[in-house]
């Protein structure tokens, strides 16, 4: 289809020597904060990692390994003790304006007098579209995370799944080319869950966003990713990296089923588990 | 939530039997009645006052005076509060002039106002700001406080601006609390206008109930304190009206949060 029209160059074909541009990058990142008692701690040890265009990656690792501050750090909302964070080749010192972090804590981030398109608007004039068109595309995206029929109901008049629904459609009306997900469907029950784990799945695969995603949940982690990043306690750094095999599109049943996802489950969860405590 | 639409029929009962009572003991008690007149007898002077006019234009006038000093001190203490309330530092600075002058009776500036403004309609506007100023101004530096961490870093994470956080976050986020204070400060500011009428005025209603007070026409100055209740009254319904409006997304969070 690309044909002679677009002689744009396949991946192969990028000469050696162009400096093959990461969407996120992140170099030797650290960072440590000052508790309470004046005391130094390390939340993030020393993390390097490449995130290309269109992955799903996901972060691994248990409770209080430092996952939230190191998603914030790569968000531009807390700045790195050392190392630094590239976002399209540029270094982040603030929030970068291609990439939105959502937030596990949907019923603290949701505009609670904002309805479910006065949300989901927001993340169009956020980026300064106030167009005629807007109200259109704010439309698509509630029936695209199945909220079609609730756009004037409140954030208090929904489940906590819609109202989770309603922070996604909001963060995609943003165009970010890297979405950052914090444990998104951490605080819903398994079957909601599950539902909109394959709500995710579609969205990305229709819109191409890069997602970079941290749960504690390792098959979660396994079912939605291309690519896993084992992380360690505190200070946490990467102990293992996995290419997730399975095709797309993926089935809650006939995935999960698969021997191979046993056998990489079993394996993160040793991993995760027999570090021994600090 | 139907606070407003649904008629209080027990409510209003109780206080027409307190009414019925009042008539009955001051029928009951007519060397009294100078002081003490039944309630029919208030409501006929009260007829008459607004039918032969002074009343209407002491009304006008407290009206203006209630206006001109709530809505000051409103836009005053909301801009005031959300400052201090964003900005620690600032709040820091002015906390101990705040937490000495707000617990002092409002009404003991009054004869500093006299002083300073002289007799008129500037000194009672002056002294219903000054008394307004406080249950707004700390209702909305709580409210800014309360902010959820999580609601700023949604802003910062879509790229608003330090401002635009300000207004399109902080501000409507704080609004419940910014609300409250201003319906305390709804009662304060009539509170302080009837006063300083009482102590200077030649006008107003608070004057007019002193004056009738003074010249031994009891009828007339109940009438004066009963439409100065209505008053209050109305402003109160008006208020709860504009403020179901404005907070309409927050009907029912109250009972969701707590269940």
């Amino acid at each position: 289809m690309l044909g002679n029209k677009h002689p744009l160059p396949h991946r192969s074909s990028i000469p050696l020597f162009s400096p093959f541009v990461s969407i996120l990058e992140v170099k030797n990142l650290s960072k440590s904060y000052r508790q309470a008692g004046g005391q130094m701690t390390a939340a993030i040890g020393n993390i390097s990692c490449k995130v290309e265009p269109g992955e799903f990656i996901s972060f691994v690792g248990p409770s209080g390994c430092g996952k939230t501050t190191l998603l914030m750090t790569i968000a531009g909302l807390l700045a790195p003790s050392s190392g630094s964070v590239i976002v399209k080749g540029k270094q982040v010192d603030g929030p970068p304006p291609n990439l939105v972090l959502l937030f596990q804590e949907y019923n603290k981030s949701l505009f609670a007098w904002r309805s479910v398109l006065g949300n989901v608007r927001f993340g169009l004039e956020a980026r300064g579209d106030r167009s005629a068109g807007a109200a259109q595309k704010a439309d698509a995206l509630i029936e695209m995370v199945g909220l079609k029929g609730f756009e004037k109901h409140y954030p208090w008049e929904l489940s906590g799944g819609m109202q989770q629904r309603v922070a996604i459609a909001r963060a995609l009306a943003y165009e970010p080319e890297v979405l950052l997900m914090d444990e998104p469907f951490g605080s819903l029950d398994a079957l909601t869950r599950l539902e909109l784990e394959d709500s995710l799945l579609k969205l990305w695969a229709q819109l191409k966003t890069t997602i970079l995603f941290i749960t504690h949940d390792i098959e979660e982690a396994i079912y939605l990713s291309d690519r896993i990043w084992v992380l360690s306690r505190r200070p946490s750094a990467i102990m293992q990296e996995l290419d997730i095999p399975f095709r797309r599109p993926r089935d809650q049943v006939a995935t999960r089923a698969d021997a191979q996802f046993m056998e990489l489950r079993n394996r993160i969860y040793r991993q995760i588990s027999n570090q021994s405590s600090p | 939530m139907n606070r407003l639409e649904k008629f209080n029929w027990p409510g209003w009962l109780v206080f027409g039997l307190l009414l019925l009572l009042w008539e009955l003991s001051a029928r009951g008690t007519p060397k009294l009645q100078l002081y003490f007149p039944p309630v029919s007898q208030i409501f006929g002077a009260l007829v008459q006052a607004l039918q032969s006019g002074p009343l209407l234009s002491h009304f006008a006038v407290t009206l203006m005076r209630f206006c001109a000093g709530y809505l000051l001190s409103a836009l005053l203490a909301v801009s005031a509060g959300v400052v201090f309330g964003h900005f620690r530092s600032i709040h820091h600075v002015f906390a101990t002039a705040i937490e000495f002058l707000r617990p002092m009776p409002s009404v003991a500036i009054i004869p500093v106002a006299i002083l300073l403004l002289g007799i008129g309609d500037s000194m009672i506007v002056t002294v219903t700001i000054y008394a307004t100023i406080w249950p707004i101004l700390i209702n909305t530096i709580d409210g800014v406080r309360h902010i959820d961490a999580t609601l700023v870093h949604t802003g910062q994470t879509f790229g608003l601006s330090h401002r635009q956080i300000l207004w399109q976050i902080i501000v409507p986020a704080a609004a419940p609390y910014i609300v409250t204070g201003l319906r305390i400060g709804l009662s304060i500011a009539l509170i302080l206008v009837t006063t300083a009428e009482m102590i200077i005025g030649s006008k107003g209603l608070g004057f007019f109930i002193l004056d009738e007070e003074r010249a031994m026409n009891s009828a007339n100055m109940y009438a004066g304190i009963i439409f100065v209740a209505v008053l209050g009254y109305l402003l109160n319904r008006v208020f709860l009206t504009v403020e179901a409006r404005a907070l309409r997304w927050r009907h029912g969070m109250t009972a969701r949060d707590a269940a």
